[in-house]
């Protein structure tokens, strides 16, 4: 995403950069109920659970529970929102627009109090949350406002004599089941697209980061979607995510997290009600590096793609190919520069690395560092957590890794960047293919030739040249391969979120053309 | 109602913003609205024109003068164009903002627009003449959200890529043209300015525009709120003036890369020819139309006639898309001449600012005349006038509704554009004769058809030579859809997606790539 959302025009460029902006003292959570029909409602079984802030250890709050039977109410009211003749059915499309550029207005407007609380909720730096969570949701929603009323069937010359021309039309109540290392910024993801194409939503966030996501629900009330449009389901994926995955009335799931879960999302589609699915899961990403590229950049570049989040991202850069003239001095100055990496609480400005979500994470992957020195790679720095530090873990840089070691196979999700040597092109390009996973990869060449075939041959979703993490809402996401089914994103979401309806009329003259 | 008693209602006139204000349940126009903006646009600041000449506009419902404004002519068009090359100059914020950050400023532009309705309305109103309640319901809302529409394209103007034969690889990229001039009408002097500045800047272009001089108050108006959504200097230019000069200018401008046209078929092919004689700029043209309507006697009769009357009268019958030629089938046409007369009958003429008057005074004095000579070509030959065809006696320059039966196709009133409050009722006995009546016309904009049977709607509307087909409605106008001209109607098409073809130039790259896969 931009690193910066705030400048408002090309005059203010040359003006002085704004302060930098501070987190809100949040001295208590107002959203932590279900958000269904614009109510906010408690779970049905009355459970609660507790949201955790992963920086201190230290309860947030409570959160009310939902369950296949909170899930059942939202598809009712998400079912009623979206029938026949509904207000939101016949709402004219540019007007749906008109209430997502409202609700981005509302983001803008408390994009303080959001950043603070995904800050919290996640432990990601506060800054970050700013700049990056919060500008590339705004975005996203302004970017589909406008597809709203731009969503375009065609005519068709069929043969004979017929007239035929498509509508796109919603697909429906759309299931969605997010992840915590992006809350908003994946909700967004969900939505924004899901109600441009006139939907309904039934959306769970992650157990771990329900505060944005809540948050949000109130400003969709006030922004002026019908009740039942949106609904929010706080809960946890083998109850509220299974009941939505396997709904008999949802017409189409969509799923960020791991590829393991996604395979079971898919399976319980299929069970159901073959609802349609669109995944975003795991990636292993490879980024390439030649010796004829500006290595500076491409140090900075990957490193930021490997640490970026604490490695919490499913485009992680955690398998790095380096040519082998420029691969001592290339992991050399990886080291050097990870020394400049600040550790310490999100809300503080000079932080740029918080801590892992969880504890069940962290162990994980500091299960896989162990793996990695087991089998061989050099630790050059990190390979350990933060002494009486709770969940922080230092960034870690393995080198000599080989492919076949579990930190090169394995997605960490995790500080963790791995290595490697090649020769030749051929070879690297096998090397880097050599994986379940196909989400993005990263070539660093100064040589036309080379970015084009090498981003030609690799069989990812995403190939950034001579940049790491470069994503807009304009431009389609999603995997190759075991890293999904289908793209978010760009002109190419709305198609996830459509069905197209072709309408042929029999005529009963030829017409005259 | 005959036509003798249509007669402007003096109490409403007297005070009509206090009567708009006491019914409480509709929009009131601004009470004496001040007139801020009257110079030149450049470069986001006022200027005087370099010849230092003024011209007046009027009030059409009083003939009284509003004010002077600015006149600008081929000096000033000189300084817009070099404001505008330099805002779309290599380097220059223009030039460098993200498509995202222009579909912001569209979309702010949008929102002030929204914030001064009821004002902007008042004087478009006071300008034109037309009711205010229309001004604030159809020109308005249209301009709004004719910029909203095109501030959502701005980031997704796509090229493509191109999977070419050989070992190369191809992408295409949608280019800004450059410095686009625009020139636009009196009829719907907002609404115009937003079909123009829409796209234009949606695609990354600089723009000298140039409203009618009949009618440069709104789009001023719009100059300070281009400005005040942050707008980089130079981006837009707004220069009120005259076609032969000003807009003469910008035709032949060798520094304007692209120049779009509303106006009448003659000026158009005026344009047309400045174009290639100067730089081959790009041209696109709105033109005039005699856009026909054909009723089947098995439509929804209430519904053709109300439609039918709406589709010639709306706006004073000041519509490039106004349904001028009525085709009525056999069985129906006594009966539909009958009620359309009674229609029109009732419609009431009054001041611009009486919420209950559906029709104001046409623009001008000499527009008012051109329209009284047609309607007098009607008589002469042979047409039947059933009502109207007068000037009622008014300081402002009011027309009666008209409405002529029994017209043949030969008759001026059938050929020419009238653009005034005037209707003509033919007769027809089959569709394909109506079809090929229908065709049988240098025009070709608008047409209309009302029938109940899928197969005649579909059947005329494929055959009919026409940008717009309606079937069982009339002016049903949308930016999301787009509009244009066949034949002497013009070239091009504004609004819709299509609308952006028109400013944007597409550069093919093709770079040698060995080792190709598919």
């Amino acid at each position: 995403m931009a690193q910066n959302g705030t400048i408002e025009n090309g005059l203010a460029r040359n003006e002085c950069p704004p302060p930098l902006p501070q987190p809100v003292k949040i001295p208590e959570i107002k959203h932590t109920k279900i958000f269904i029909n614009n109510e906010w409602h408690t779970s049905i079984k009355g459970k609660k659970f507790p949201t955790i802030n992963p920086a201190t250890g230290v309860k947030i709050c409570d959160i009310e529970e939902a369950d296949k039977a909170d899930v059942d109410e939202a598809v009712r009211a998400a079912r009623a929102a979206g029938q026949r003749g509904s207000e939101w059915r016949r709402m004219d499309a540019s007007s749906r627009g008109r209430l997502l550029h409202k609700l981005a207005d509302l983001l803008e407007r408390e994009r303080a109090v959001l950043a603070t609380l995904e800050s919290m909720d996640t432990g990601k730096p506060f800054l970050h949350a700013f700049f990056v969570d919060l500008d590339g949701s705004i975005k996203t929603l302004r970017y589909y406002a406008g597809w709203t009323d731009k969503i375009h069937g065609k005519t068709m010359p069929v043969d004979e004599n017929f007239l035929c021309f498509t509508k796109h039309e919603p697909v429906g109540v759309c299931g969605a089941i997010i992840p915590w290392n992006f809350p908003l910024l994946m909700f967004m993801w969900k939505i924004a697209p899901a109600l441009a194409c006139g939907n309904t939503v039934v959306i769970k966030p992650a157990e771990q980061t329900p505060l944005t996501a809540l948050h949000i629900g109130s400003l969709i009330k006030e922004a002026g979607f019908p009740p039942g449009v949106l609904n929010i389901v706080p809960g946890f994926g083998p109850t509220a995510g299974a009941a939505i995955a396997s709904h008999m009335n949802i017409d189409k799931v969509a799923f960020t997290g791991s590829t393991e879960v996604g395979q079971l999302i898919k399976a319980a589609a299929a069970k159901s009600n073959l609802k349609r699915v669109t995944l975003e899961l795991g990636g292993k990403n490879p980024c390439i590096v030649f010796a004829d590229s500006d290595l500076q950049l491409a140090v900075e570049e990957t490193q930021k793609g490997a640490f970026f989040n604490q490695g919490q991202a499913c485009t992680a850069a955690s398998r790095v190919y380096v040519e082998e003239p420029v691969y001592d001095e290339f992991v050399h100055l990886s080291v050097e520069r990870a020394k400049n990496i600040v550790i310490g609480d999100p809300l503080e400005p000079r932080t740029s690395h918080g801590p892992q979500i969880d504890r069940h994470q962290f162990d994980k992957i500091l299960e896989l560092v162990e793996s990695g020195k087991k089998e061989g790679a050099v630790l050059e720095c990190g390979g350990c957590a933060l002494e009486d530090r709770g969940l922080f873990i230092h960034p870690t840089i393995f080198s000599d890794v080989k492919d076949h070691m579990r930190i090169a196979k394995e997605e960490i999700f995790g500080p963790v960047q791995c290595i490697m040597k090649f020769k030749t092109q051929e070879e690297v390009i096998d090397r880097a293919n050599s994986s379940q996973y196909g989400l993005t990869a990263a070539v660093f060449t100064r040589d036309i030739n080379r970015a084009m075939s090498v981003s030609a041959a690799l069989e990812a979703g995403t190939v950034w040249v001579n940049c790491y993490n470069a994503l807009h809402a304009q431009a389609p996401f999603g995997g190759y391969k075991m890293s999904g089914n289908g793209r978010e994103l760009g002109e190419y979401a709305l198609a996830e979120y459509t069905e197209v309806k072709a309408i042929t009329m029999k005529l009963s003259e030829q017409l005259t053309l | 109602m005959t036509s003798s008693k249509v007669e402007l209602r003096g109490e409403v006139k007297n005070d009509p913003a206090a009567l708009m204000a006491s019914l409480h349940l509709v929009p009131s126009p601004v009470p004496n609205p001040e007139i801020k903006y009257t110079k030149i646009f450049i470069n986001n600041e006022w200027h005087d024109s370099v010849s230092g000449k003024v011209f007046s506009t009027y009030n059409p419902a009083t003939g009284e003068k509003i004010c002077d404004v600015q006149e600008a002519d081929k000096a000033d068009v000189d300084k817009a164009v070099q404001a505008a090359r330099s805002a779309f100059s290599l380097g220059s914020v223009w030039r460098k903002m993200d498509a995202s950050e222009r579909g912001k400023l569209l979309f702010k532009l949008a929102d002030l627009v929204e914030r001064d309705s009821a004002y902007l309305a008042t004087l478009e109103s006071l300008d034109t003449g037309k009711p205010f309640l229309s001004s604030f319901f159809v020109d308005l809302q249209g301009t709004i959200k004719t910029f909203r529409y095109f501030a959502g394209w701005a980031d997704k103007i796509h090229g493509s890529t191109i999977p070419i034969d050989g070992e190369y690889f191809t992408l295409t990229r949608h280019e800004p043209i450059g410095v686009c001039g625009q020139i636009i009408p009196w009829n719907f002097p907002l609404v115009m300015t937003a079909w123009k500045l829409g796209p234009a800047l949606s695609c990354g272009n600089t723009v000298v525009l140039k409203p009618a001089e009949e009618t440069p108050l709104t789009c001023l108006y719009i100059a300070a709120l281009v400005k005040e959504a942050g707008f980089p200097p130079g981006v837009v230019n707004i220069l009120p003036g005259y076609g032969p000069t000003a807009g003469a200018a910008i035709a032949s401008h060798m520094g304007i890369d692209k120049v779009a046209f509303t106006g009448s078929t003659e000026v158009g092919k005026l344009i047309q020819e400045a174009a290639g004689k100067s730089n081959l700029k790009r041209v696109t043209l709105e033109l005039g139309g005699k856009s026909p309507n054909i009723i089947f006697a098995d439509a929804d009769f209430e519904l053709a006639v109300e439609q039918a009357h709406q589709g010639v009268f709306f706006n004073n019958g000041q519509c490039c898309t106004a349904g001028s030629r009525i085709f009525v089938e056999e069985p129906i046409y006594d009966e539909f001449v009958r009620r359309s007369v009674e229609r029109a009958q009732r419609r009431t003429l009054g001041s611009p600012f009486d919420p209950t008057a559906e029709q104001g005074p046409q623009v001008s004095a000499e527009q008012r005349s051109r329209v009284l000579e047609l309607i007098q070509s009607g008589i002469t030959e042979g047409a039947k006038l059933e009502c109207g065809g007068k000037a009622p006696p008014s300081k402002g320059f009011f027309l009666e509704p008209t409405v002529f039966s029994d017209v043949q196709d030969h008759m001026r009133i059938a050929k020419e554009e009238i653009f005034g409050p005037v209707q003509q009722i033919m007769k027809f006995k089959t569709i394909e004769e109506v079809i090929e009546r229908a065709n049988n016309t240098e025009y070709g904009l608008a047409a209309a058809v009302f029938t109940t049977d899928l197969n005649k709607a579909m059947t005329v509307s494929t055959a009919l030579q026409a940008g717009t087909v309606w079937i069982n409605c009339y002016n049903a106008l949308s930016c999301q859809c787009p509009f244009g001209g066949f034949k002497m109607s013009g070239n091009g098409r504004e609004l819709g997606e299509i609308g952006l073809k028109e400013y944007t130039e597409v550069k093919t790259i093709t770079m040698q790539m060995s080792g190709k896969k598919s």
